[in-house]
């Protein structure tokens, strides 16, 4: 054990956290990211108070105010309804961030725990769990969601049981093979021979030695979550209106594009500056944990 | 023990055979457990009990769920994936008009994508870190990030106003009066008919969607093939080569890029599913018509003998793709068809 202790970065003079901040903060990519998120957190959870129009997001309707170009009491402009873009465009970011939430509170964990026992076990469990993540991924993911949700009920909380019931398929594959390849090692045989049982080496031995895969993984995990989400409301299967959601705001605005494009491109805009946050930090702590691709 | 090729080949369609089986029957059950009666939601409210009962018997609805499956798919091999309740035809007859347009246009997509990605791949490896390799690393990125519904409609937007009389949706102008031809796909009917003025107005009509639907594929080939190259550069073949003193140009021509399109074929294939998703978007907002709106259409309508059949053509394409990838990286990387059956 004393040997063990001379590697960590306490014993020279630097903590664990420090050594993370200073890779972190000599990252750019990883800081704008992080920034970025940083603003859409703060948003989405502050919405009613940050947003100048947060009736808005209600069934609201203003004509003498409907289509009028951005300016600055109109950040975004205003849609058919009359209704403060800017406003509408922040609540739909939470939409988008509950979806991720929802999404990847489920399929990460299920993706994860099925991909370390596939690895370590083999075998049968390894050929059955292998077998349904190839078919899986022989399904365009999109059609696939547009059919679960359409034959229950095309709402978000059925969007979000279809792509969580693909998505966990993603995150088995790729711990599979990281837990596959560790499983293998002397150490997780030295584990085994003083006794650990298959719990303590699955969650102790191997899942350390996975979180910087799956936190990359993870994090751009989150900005296709959200692209799928938006996607998916977009061509029609989202929140219900007047319910503001991105996806939706665009497809609404497309009716009267060429004439009023700042209702397709602001909500538009709003998805690309979020999923550009989650790639780049994605990117960053890519780099920082040195992760493969 | 040496594998021949075509066994490896063969190997591999065995995989596909069994992908496509387990895609049939987890579609198939999805299709029938649906909350619901098939029978009822093509008669409409006004049909009587006997009239529904009767219809359930037709479409074989009362017999058990194995059964019923085996007969979809005996069916389906002889070419009959049963009737469309929405446009009343075999869903056959569906397919055949509307799979070519799609094809078409991914086809045109998949092409546009290598032949800017893997330019743009070698140009940024070989700019390491300088000026050009940033430009191309946030081009890729706006690629990966940006939603596929919005660069579209850029697209449309950008055209309508600064290229006034440039198509922004369909496939042909409907004054060429074109008929349609054998194949289907317009690009080939027309030069096999000596139209080209209706090839020319394909292409242009072709060039936003195809545009629009590579985008992401843009992003993720040029990231790959970057790297990749970074990667090779230090192999040691290329290291001899170089000391040899062979020119740079023939080195990156003719050795790295060869060794480095092997990981984009990979990811293109696993890709493709995604690219058949994406063209579901992009046929929307072209006004496309093709599989992908029919697709979408019989979603919407829950139309079931249409969404089944649309899920197992999808399937089917992500299959064929990865097969001709398959192919492909075997006849660029010889040690694949020398290595040992596993």
């Amino acid at each position: 054990m004393a040997d063990m202790k001379m590697l960590e970065p306490t014993d020279r003079g630097l903590s664990a956290g420090y050594m993370m901040w200073y890779r972190f903060s000599r990252n750019p990519a990883a800081v704008i990211g992080s920034l970025i998120l940083l603003s859409v957190l703060v948003l989405a959870i502050f919405a009613p108070w940050l947003t100048p129009y947060p009736k808005h997001t209600g069934a609201v309707v203003d004509f003498r105010a409907r289509h009028m170009p951005p300016d600055l009491e109109h950040w975004f402009g205003t849609d058919k309804a009359g209704r403060d873009i800017f406003s509408r465009t922040v609540f739909g970011l939470r939409v988008s961030l509950l979806l991720v939430i929802g999404v990847l509170g489920i399929s990460v964990p299920v993706g994860t725990v099925l991909g370390l026992v596939a690895g370590y076990f083999g075998g049968w469990t390894e050929k059955i769990i292998s077998g349904l993540t190839n078919v899986m991924l022989a399904m365009p993911p999109l059609v696939m969601a547009l059919a679960v949700s359409n034959l229950l009920e095309p709402t978000l909380m059925n969007a979000m049981i279809a792509i969580t019931l693909l998505w966990w398929t993603w995150h088995a594959r790729l711990i599979y093979s990281v837990s596959k390849s560790i499983a293998s090692e002397d150490y997780i045989e030295a584990a085994r021979l003083a006794g650990a049982g298959p719990l303590h080496i699955l969650f102790r031995e191997i899942l350390p030695n996975c979180v910087s895969v799956i936190s990359v993984k993870t994090t751009l995990d989150a900005a296709f979550v959200i692209l799928f989400g938006a996607t998916l409301s977009f061509l029609g299967f989202g929140v219900k209106p007047p319910t503001p959601d991105l996806g939706s705001m665009v497809a609404d605005g497309r009716q009267f594009m060429p004439d009023f494009w700042w209702e397709v491109l602001c909500p538009g805009a709003a998805v690309l500056y979020v999923t550009l946050g989650f790639n780049l930090l994605g990117d960053g702590l890519r780099d920082m944990f040195d992760v493969e691709s | 023990m040496q594998q021949h090729p075509l066994v490896a080949i063969l190997n591999r369609l065995g995989a596909f055979v069994l992908v496509m089986i387990a895609l049939s029957i987890m579609i198939f059950v999805l299709a029938r457990v649906v909350p619901g009666d098939p029978a009822r939601m093509a008669l409409g409210p006004a049909a009587t009990q006997e009239q529904v009962d009767a219809l359930r018997g037709e479409m074989g609805l009362d017999k058990p769920l194995a059964v019923q499956y085996l007969d979809y798919i005996g069916n389906a091999l002889h070419g009959d994936l049963g009737f469309s309740l929405v446009s009343q035809r075999p869903v056959t007859t569906d397919l055949a008009q509307t799979v070519p347009a799609t094809v078409e246009l991914v086809l045109v997509s998949v092409i546009f994508m290598f032949a800017v990605a893997i330019p743009l791949g070698v140009i940024t490896a070989h700019y390491r870190d300088r000026p050009l390799d940033h430009i191309g690393r946030i081009l890729s990125l706006t690629g990966v990030t940006i939603p596929s519904f919005l660069f579209a409609i850029t697209l449309q937007l950008l055209a309508a106003r600064f290229l006034s009389g440039w198509p922004i949706i369909g496939r042909l102008d409907h004054s060429l009066g074109w008929q349609g031809g054998p194949t289907g796909f317009i690009l080939i009917d027309g030069t096999l008919a000596g139209r080209f003025d209706v090839v020319l107005d394909a292409l242009k009509h072709l060039a936003l969607p195809a545009f629009a639907l590579s985008m992401a594929g843009i992003g993720q080939i040029t990231r790959i093939t970057r790297s990749s190259m970074i990667e090779n550069q230090r192999k040691d073949h290329v290291l001899t080569l170089q000391s040899f003193g062979v020119p740079e140009r023939v080195i990156i021509f003719r050795y790295l890029l060869k060794l480095s399109s092997i990981a984009p074929l990979t990811i293109m294939g696993l890709e493709f599913a995604s690219l058949i998703g994406n063209a579901f978007v992009i046929e929307m907002v072209f006004a496309w018509g093709g599989f992908a709106s029919y697709g979408l259409n019989a979603i919407l309508q829950k139309d079931l003998n249409a969404v089944t059949a649309v899920v197992l053509v999808a399937g089917l394409f992500f299959i064929v793709a990865n097969l001709i990838v398959d192919v492909l990286i075997s006849i660029i990387d010889p040690r694949l068809r020398r290595k040992e059956a596993r």
